[in-house]
């Protein structure tokens, strides 16, 4: 049985978390089509039906809502004792969720009390016996083949790695309701309080249509305008390259990259950004990428499926007017 | 847990020496590892800013960071590194580190850590970067929790201690997430909260004075369960150049109409 721990984001299970449940999908129907478990952890803002419906068109048989005191506020630790539960309960021999902050966490968790070895951002399985996965290393530069020898294997699915997709053919799953009793010890470390997001211009970088990004050629803490006019236009968001954020140019928040954010737009537009790794780990998934530099030769523009070759204070200026001039 | 004998907070932080891979990955000849001998070395950026959180904490607090590496004896570039930025301790557990997995260097801290509590150095607060840059595992810290029995927070941007107790903020998509944690405990920290301050000629003059404690591993290590490590194939370069400059407008705007993103 395959287990997979599903996250919400607002209303509906969260699309990492769908992908996660794609990857579920092909190791059930590889292995022979094994059962796939779902477990929501905490109160749900929406009717549980339709948080079942939505995961029962992905290929889920069952659903496990675990909910209680212990899970009005996130603790790591809380949430790894209620999938354990469930795991040695269901004898679930793979246990997966979703490579997010708390997906790795919590499974962290999880391998440590089980004591079983734990690989992260998993990007496919090579085969299951031995049950060999293929794993990103090195902020996605390289890959590993680790090999999951105890049970349950326990894993995260690298976000952008699977595309969310329904089954062929959508069932209806069970719903269970659970109350587990959590040790004290497992809510030492929870969150106290909750603080406003934070006002920004990034909008919601990960899932932007249209990302336009800047890096080191935009010059200095003033030479952003144009992108975020760009931005607007196009109804996108600002994303930039880390020597921005560390030379204090733009808040962290907009950084894309191996220890930013991963962004999978349709177009990402980069300009005066030369495409080092740690940057192009963060862009790789977005599905057009048009660079603007004035190196033909950096990685990006080599990379990128357009560029213009030129100065992006010369080049965004002349996009824009000509935006305008279109739309007047 | 008692403090420092000052009343000053005493942090141990973890950090690993890894190939510079901001560049080019080449992996070594038997590919278990990353070949760093071409690129250089240095820290993650999540460790850069965990040295700079506990050295501010030492100075707050009027207590001590000591920094802590296991792998090669040229680690020991790295431990200098974090002394000439404030850390007044270093340790280093040599030991070949591509062949420890994560379980393995949690179980390393830990007895470190309880080796220095016998010898009267017991730590506050542990802080470790919230994942390796080359192995990715994001689980060190949270397997040392749990081998020292402490609670742990993570992916942590910035941390306040007041009378025995950390808060800790962590980012999150909807919103800070705050927790508030008795100490000792252990926190692994995500860049971005505090910026890394750059070592003074004091500070590489004191660091060079500080005589660096080398130890043993424990045990054989289980191994990280790696297979081997490979390369994604290189794409060949299918750019479709625009134009040039300004002139470039116009194409750019067809293309924008042609994915259906204008508005």
């Amino acid at each position: 049985m395959i287990l997979v721990l599903v996250e919400m984001e607002g209303e509906a299970v969260s699309e990492i978390s769908l992908e996660t449940v794609a990857f579920a999908r092909a190791l059930s129907t590889e292995g022979g089509g094994i059962l796939i478990r779902a477990v929501v952890v905490g109160e749900l803002p929406v009717d549980p039906d339709a948080v079942a419906a939505e995961l029962g068109a992905h290929g889920v048989g069952e659903v496990h809502h675990v909910r209680g005191d212990a899970f009005e506020s996130y603790a790591g630790a809380a949430w790894a004792a209620a999938v354990q539960e469930l795991q040695q309960e269901t004898g679930s021999v793979v246990v997966l969720a979703a490579g997010s902050p708390h997906g790795n966490e919590v499974l962290a968790h999880l391998a440590a009390r089980l004591d079983v070895p734990m690989a992260a951002n998993v990007v496919s399985f090579v085969g299951l016996a031995p049950f060999v996965v293929t794993r990103q290393v090195v902020g996605g530069a390289a890959l590993e083949e680790m090999q999951l020898g105890s049970r349950p294997a326990v894993l995260t699915v690298a976000g952008h790695s699977w595309t969310a997709a329904r089954a062929d053919s959508a069932v209806a799953p069970s719903w269970h309701e659970r109350t587990p009793v959590i040790a004290a010890a497992d809510l030492v470390a929870r969150v106290v309080a909750k603080g406003a997001k934070e006002p920004d211009h990034s909008g919601d970088l990960k899932s932007a249509r249209v990302v336009v990004g800047a890096g080191r050629g935009a010059g200095g803490p003033d030479g952003f305008d144009d992108v975020a006019t760009l931005a607007e236009l196009l109804g996108g968001s600002v994303g930039v390259s880390r020597v921005v954020t560390s030379l204090g140019w733009r808040p962290h928040h907009e950084q894309v990259g191996q220890t930013g954010s991963r962004i999978a737009p349709d177009l990402y537009i980069a300009c005066g950004i030369s495409g080092a790794i740690q940057h192009w780990t963060g862009c790789a998934s977005s599905k057009t990428i048009l660079a603007v530099n004035t190196d033909a030769e950096a990685p990006m523009v080599t990379k990128a499926d357009y560029a213009v070759i030129g100065d992006m204070h010369e080049v965004l200026p002349a996009v824009i007017e000509e935006i305008r001039r279109r739309s007047a | 847990m008692t403090s420092g004998s000052d009343g000053g907070l005493r942090v141990l932080v973890c950090v690993k020496r890894v190939p510079d891979a901001s560049s080019s990955v080449v992996l070594t000849e038997d590919a278990q590892a990353v070949d760093g001998r071409f690129v250089g070395f240095t820290l993650s950026n999540h460790e850069n800013c965990a040295v700079e959180m506990a050295v501010r904490l030492a100075d707050a607090t009027g207590g001590s960071a000591t920094v802590l590496s296991l792998g090669p004896e040229e680690s020991t570039d790295q431990l200098i590194g974090a002394l000439s930025l404030g850390c007044s301790a270093a340790t280093l557990v040599v030991a070949d580190s591509s062949r420890f997995g994560p379980a393995d260097v949690a179980r390393e801290i830990a007895a470190v850590v309880r080796a220095h509590a016998a010898e009267g150095t017991t730590y506050d607060l542990v802080l470790l970067g919230n994942d390796a840059a080359d192995t990715g595992d994001f689980q060190v810290g949270i397997r040392l929790a749990y081998a020292l029995d402490l609670p742990v927070v993570n992916g942590v941007s910035h941390v306040e201690v007041a009378d025995g107790v950390l808060t800790a903020h962590a980012a999150a998509v909807d919103g800070e997430d705050t927790y508030s944690v008795p100490l000792p405990a252990v926190a692994t920290v995500l860049e971005g909260g505090v910026e890394p301050r750059y070592p003074t000629i004091k500070g590489r003059i004191a660091a060079k004075k500080v005589a660096i404690e080398r130890r043993e591993p424990t045990g054989e290590p289980v191994g990280p369960d790696r297979v081997r490590l490979l390369l994604p194939p290189p794409v060949p370069s299918a750019v479709q150049v625009l134009g040039e400059g300004p002139a470039a407008a116009v194409a750019v705007v067809d293309l924008l109409e042609k994915l259906g993103v204008s508005r």
